[in-house]
């Protein structure tokens, strides 16, 4: 068996039945989804950054976040490597 | 490009540390050479900053259901799946 990721789901064993109810967005989710969007369009943040930094989250942060949760990690996982913020600076501001 | 329609490959069960868009349940198996897409900016670069070059040559493999998953389904279902051609391996 070749070892995966937390990511890497295909042919996982369940009998969980699968969810096919009609779910409204969040006003975040869908600022989210215009922000990654935007870090596209812009040449700041490609979809395979994203990509990258859904797969480095802790595999137990990974199961609890839902899916925009997984974007807002790895926006600001991918921003804070290019130095675009700064450690914690998310943070600090919704503190604020 | 190497590969032709209906030519069987392997797909490469080697390990990959980082990203990368070749499904661990198909990593190892047998399948057929369905549709030669085109060549596409390399995802294992451009996870990283790299601007994806050189392109990769995509292809589409058909492959037995039943041969990648754990269950006997029963069934002659196939799954197709999109896999580059660095990690596609000839059948002799």
């Amino acid at each position: 068996m070749v070892e995966r990721a937390v990511h890497d789901r295909g042919s996982w064993p369940t009998d969980a039945p699968i969810d096919r109810s009609e779910h409204e967005l969040a006003d975040w989710e869908i600022l989210m989804d215009a922000i990654v969007g935007a870090l596209g369009s812009e040449g700041v943040m490609n979809v395979d950054e994203l990509r990258r930094g859904i797969e480095s989250m802790p595999a137990a942060d990974y199961e609890s976040a839902s899916y925009y949760e997984r974007w807002l990690f790895s926006t600001e996982t991918i921003l804070t490597e290019k130095a675009i913020l700064t450690p914690g600076e998310l943070d600090q501001r919704v503190a604020r | 490009m190497t590969y032709s329609v209906g030519q069987p490959v392997r797909i490469s069960a080697r390990v990959h540390a980082g990203h990368h868009r070749t499904p661990a349940y198909v990593k190892g198996a047998r399948g057929t050479v369905e549709r030669v897409h085109d060549r596409f900016a390399d995802p294992e670069t451009r996870a990283y900053g790299g601007d994806g070059t050189p392109h990769r040559q995509l292809y589409l493999v058909g492959i037995d259901l039943r041969s990648v998953t754990p269950r006997d389904h029963g069934s002659r279902d196939r799954v197709f799946v999109d896999v580059f051609e660095h990690w596609l391996e000839p059948i002799e």
